[in-house]
């Protein structure tokens, strides 16, 4: 059989019109905040801006060599993508360079890369290769399970060593994409309670979270019929529950880092420290706070004009957003992200590929996870994580790595039309 | 669960997030419109409230350090705008090269951001600050701060107070950033020992600025803001006039002065001559002077009395006359001829053979030499090395050979050497007595720093211990919470051997060889000292207590290159003791009016010589 070429048709218009909005709405928001009277030009490759124009550039030029690939490099050569972003990963333990008290960067020449951004769709690709293998049962083979968790692990554990615990809990979000691909509903659902158990247990003292749990107990054996099972199953949760209560204060005390702690204090309301992590949140919430309804208009943001917003071309990139469009462009970019999320997941639930069901999958989690934490954190949500904004935060590496990412699932998808006759053969 | 259910299950996930992030925008934006007044006032600004630096005053509440005024002019780098520089650099007078040196400088400093105000120009003076504050609206950007600076009502105690300057790159370091470029912080002496008391805490405060950088008001009524704690007043356990005096009886003199009382171990002066007006380390010209001074070839800034070792000379033979007891090799009876001298040690004419407490007395070298050779070859022990041992343990234990622990730096720890030292020197099993004679008498392998002889006579004052002698004695009106200086260091010699050594202290006093140093009506134990140093002329050294009973005062003097003990220290020791005593020291007019008279410039340093 002959190797058909996808069809222009094929590509996936709607996705790669979002991306461009968002890419524009980026760079528009980037020259906004590092705007100056002085200096207008927006051609001008010393400032950010510039820059990005470059790297957006770049990435559209990448992302059409991706279009025209053949789509069975990307299975081919899962395995070797994922190898190389690992060594990379080990290569800036040993060669990194250090900025802003994170040494996760390769420096060559002026730019500097950030191998984390890359691991995410390396990662991505070796899951989907792996769980798309013959004889995979992911729900039903323990040893699967522990590899799978295994390929995901491995970048974490090397990422944290960089410093780098935004992007270390970026690949939790693929705990979704095993849950589309298994994984018990039950698993999600008491790691959801883990997390309100651990928020709970960090506000209120463990031991009358311990006593509510008895209580809770109790109440729960006396409404339901007890059978010894179900008396075993509660009390080992009890258990298990007061366990993890007590190990979450010990943890939070003992291992974490002084500003990680007071991050999370300052989040939790425990702690009003407005100078270091509450000041930048404040001023977060200045500056949206001020957008009103409307807004105040491209380039009138005096909250970000005056640079009175930490990291606003980066991980505060959402001010901006907020301050300039107001309320009205805040909804419309929301909701043009989540629509992007939605197209995402009707793509990736439409393939009949595993490996491109789980690959686009992958995509869809890790953009929620940074458009959820990135979004939540100028919002006061949620903790400072220092995680971009895909397609909107300044940043070649990460801009680069989004739009991989994206494109391979925009070009695995184009294929689903030749794959009704049997796939990659 | 179906895969078409766990589909619906992310997207009802994601839309929920968007719903929640909605809402969260739609009250931030359109309900609560507290965030657009915040905007309105255009800056919120962190301002720093220095705390007031702890005062110092001396032990009987006497003022010693207060704080000044002082301005300095900051600025915000970002928010500078429409400036204009000619008139600005008038105000400032400065050129407009510096304007532009100093703005690159400030550029190049670490951790310098556009948006943080940074020190301009450091304490302007009160004209400027006045001119400028007229002005203060043309220069958008600038602002002044005001903070403190230390101030000294008296020119006394330099080596003791230290002084503050700005921090270093380092300190900020270590401080994780509670230091700021610009900030104060204790240098030297007490100040820089209880940095951590005097300083206080530093507080924030959370200001709403127009763009035209006036202030309009409390950021959430001052909800964030933490106000400063002030610094912790200390009591220094010196007295001011004690110490005063020590410094005028010094003058011209190099030397030092410690005195300590007794019973709890604080020291009442601490004299180190030469010295200098700590009220020239204050204020701009800081840098400038202290150089001066770094350069000064009479090395004010060194703090002789903690870290200058000295041989002690003859007052060792306190020490010796206690040893020997310990040992079991000397009695009060125990009777030595002198025929000028022992071997090749001289000792000048005086009656013959003698007992323990007249040889204190005269300080007979002969008497002492015999002690030596008798502790260190003494037949219970099977080498001299383990002799030696035991000489070492008792001098140790009167705490020589170590640093005390004083609450200053640089404390010196003086020179006692160890067996393995001399076994080096000669070889194991080959030296004896008679090798390190000369020790008996205070001299050879032997140093101690004035703290050190003025703690060993404070020791021999309490018939048996000491307490670790320390400068501060209160803190915010409690007594000083270091646990070492309120406990009892044991010598290694009973309290049964001290008396016979006191009453011949005594007697060096009252017929002896310090019968100059005698005070009326006040009992005085001492002894003194003269120390040859191959550097030049002897050093003139005292070591007393007073009153014989429940002493009071125990104070070492050493004058370099003075010549006799019973010159120099006894007297200035005698003085001070009386003032201390008595409140007063103009009693014996020719006696202070000679002490404060020679002003001789000494011909050489022997000290900064030996401590290179």
């Amino acid at each position: 059989m002959t190797v058909q070429q996808p069809k222009p048709s094929r590509i996936d218009w709607i996705t790669l019109l979002l991306y461009y909005i968002l890419v524009i709405v980026g760079l528009m928001c980037i020259y906004a905040s590092v705007y100056k009277e002085t200096n207008p030009n927006i051609w001008d490759g010393t400032q950010n801006y510039g820059k990005q124009l470059v790297w957006i550039g770049i990435s559209s030029f990448l992302g059409l060599m991706i279009l025209l690939i053949d789509e069975k490099f990307f299975y081919a050569f899962a395995y070797p993508i994922f190898g190389i972003t690992i060594v990379l990963l080990v290569l800036v333990l040993v060669a990194g360079t250090t900025v802003k008290g994170s040494s996760s960067w390769i420096e060559i020449g002026n730019f500097r890369i950030q191998p984390a951004e890359f691991a995410k769709f390396g990662t991505a690709l070796a899951l989907a290769k792996f769980l798309s293998g013959y004889n995979v049962n992911f729900e039903k083979d323990r040893k699967i399970q522990v590899i799978s968790a295994g390929i995901i692990i491995l970048p974490m554990i090397i990422i944290l060593f960089q410093n780098e615990t935004g992007s270390t809990l970026v690949f939790t979000s693929f705990i979704l994409v095993l849950f589309r691909e298994g994984l018990p509903g039950w698993i999600l659902f008491s790691g959801f309670m883990l997390v309100i158990l651990a928020i709970l247990a960090l506000l209120i003292p463990p031991l009358y979270i311990m006593i509510g749990l008895v209580v809770l107990a109790i109440v729960f054996l006396l409404v339901v019929r007890r059978t010894s099972l179900l008396i075993g199953l509660t009390v080992g949760v009890l258990l298990l529950s007061c366990v993890m209560v007590s190990s979450i204060n010990y943890v939070f005390e003992n291992v974490m880092q002084a500003h990680q702690r007071t991050r999370i204090n300052v989040l939790l309301g425990k702690q009003v420290d407005i100078k270091g992590a509450g000041y930048n949140v404040q001023q977060s919430k200045i500056a949206i706070g001020s957008g009103s309804f409307w807004g105040k208009g491209f380039l009138q943001g005096t909250q970000n004009k005056f640079r009175f917003v930490p990291e606003q071309s980066t991980d505060f990139i959402f001010c901006t957003i907020g301050e300039e469009y107001g309320f009205l462009g805040s909804f419309i970019f929301v909701f043009l992200y989540v629509f992007l999320l939605y197209r995402l997941l009707m793509m990736a639930e439409r393939q009949r590929q595993k490996f491109n069901r789980v690959y686009g999958y992958s995509v869809v989690c890790i953009l929620f996870f940074h458009f959820v934490i990135n979004v939540g954190m100028t919002l006061g949500l949620m903790p400072v994580i220092g995680i971009p904004l895909p397609f909107i935060s300044y940043g070649g590496s990460a801009l680069l790595s989004f739009t991989i990412l994206l494109f391979i699932f925009i070009r695995l998808d184009a294929n689903r039309v030749n794959e009704l006759r049997g796939a990659f053969d | 669960m179906d895969n078409f259910a766990k589909q619906r299950t992310l997207l009802i996930i994601f839309i929920s997030v968007a719903l929640i992030y909605i809402a969260r925008l739609f009250y931030i934006q359109v309900i609560d419109d507290s965030y657009v007044f915040y905007a309105q006032n255009n800056v919120l600004q962190e301002q720093t409230i220095y705390p007031a630096r702890g005062l110092i005053y001396d032990r009987d509440g006497e003022l010693l350090v207060y704080n000044d005024a002082i301005y300095d002019l900051s600025v915000t780098p970002d928010q500078v705008k429409n400036l204009d520089t000619l008139s600005f650099c008038k105000v400032l007078n400065i050129s407009k090269e510096e304007f532009l040196a100093t703005f690159a400088r400030l550029k190049r400093q670490k951790g310098y951001s556009p948006w943080k105000p940074i020190v301009f120009q450091r304490q302007i003076t009160i004209p400027t600050y006045a001119a400028f504050q007229e002005k203060l609206f043309d220069f958008q950007g600038f602002f002044v701060e005001v903070r403190t600076d230390r101030k000294y009502k008296h020119s006394n105690a330099a080596h003791v107070m230290g002084y503050i300057g700005e921090v270093t790159d380092r300190d900020i370091e270590k401080s994780d950033g509670y230091y700021r470029m610009g900030d104060f912080i204790g240098i030297s002496g007490v100040e820089k020992v209880y940095e951590k008391e005097l300083g206080g805490i530093k507080g924030t405060r959370y200001v709403l600025v127009d763009s035209k950088n006036r202030t309009q008001g409390r950021y959430k009524n001052g909800e964030f803001d933490t106000a400063a704690t002030a610094g912790k007043n200390i009591h220094l356990s010196i007295n001011q006039k004690l110490q005063a005096l020590g410094e005028d009886l010094l003058i011209g003199k190099i030397g030092s002065v410690v005195a300590i009382e007794p019973k709890t171990g604080e020291v009442l002066a601490l004299v180190s001559s030469p010295t200098y007006d700590p009220n020239l380390l204050v204020g701009r010209e800081r840098g400038n002077k202290y150089m001066e001074l770094l350069k000064d070839p009479t090395k004010p800034l060194f703090n002789r009395p903690i870290s200058a070792p000295y041989p002690p000379g003859s007052i060792f033979k306190i020490i010796m006359s206690l040893m020997g007891q310990q040992e079991k090799v000397l009695n009060p009876s125990t009777t030595y001829g002198c025929h000028h001298g022992y071997l090749f040690v001289g000792c000048h004419p005086h009656g013959s053979p003698l007992q323990l407490r007249g040889a204190i007395a005269i300080s007979c070298n002969a008497y002492f030499c015999q002690v030596y050779r008798s502790v260190i070859n003494n037949p219970k022990y099977k080498h001299v090395e383990d002799a030696y041992n035991e000489f070492y343990k008792h001098a140790y234990s009167f705490g020589m050979g170590h640093a005390l622990g004083i609450d200053l730096y640089g404390e010196g720890q003086g020179i006692l050497k160890k067996t393995s030292y001399f076994d080096k020197l000669y070889g194991r099993y080959r030296w004896q007595a008679l090798t390190t004679i000369s020790m008996g008498i205070g001299q050879g392998e032997l140093g101690i720093t004035p703290l050190q002889m003025a703690n060993a006579t404070a020791a021999v004052a309490n018939r048996g211990y000491y307490i670790t002698p320390h400068i501060v004695k209160k803190i915010n009106n409690h007594a000083n919470p270091n646990a070492e200086y309120n406990t009892k260091h044991w010598t290694t010699i009973d309290t049964a051997y001290f008396p016979i050594v006191i009453e011949g202290m005594q007697d060096v006093v009252e017929h002896g060889t310090a019968y100059v140093a005698r005070i009326p009506g006040i009992v005085v134990c001492g002894k003194t000292g003269t120390a040859q140093n191959p550097h030049g002329k002897d050093h003139s050294i005292f070591f007393a207590f007073a009153p014989k009973d429940n002493p009071k005062i125990a104070i070492a003097v050493v004058v370099e290159n003075a010549g006799f003990g019973a010159t120099w220290a006894a007297p200035i020791a005698s003085l001070m003791m009386e003032q201390y005593l008595t409140g007063k020291h103009d009693t014996r007019k020719a006696l202070l009016e000679r002490m404060l008279k020679d002003n001789r410039k000494p011909l050489n340093d022997s000290t900064t010589a030996k401590t290179k």
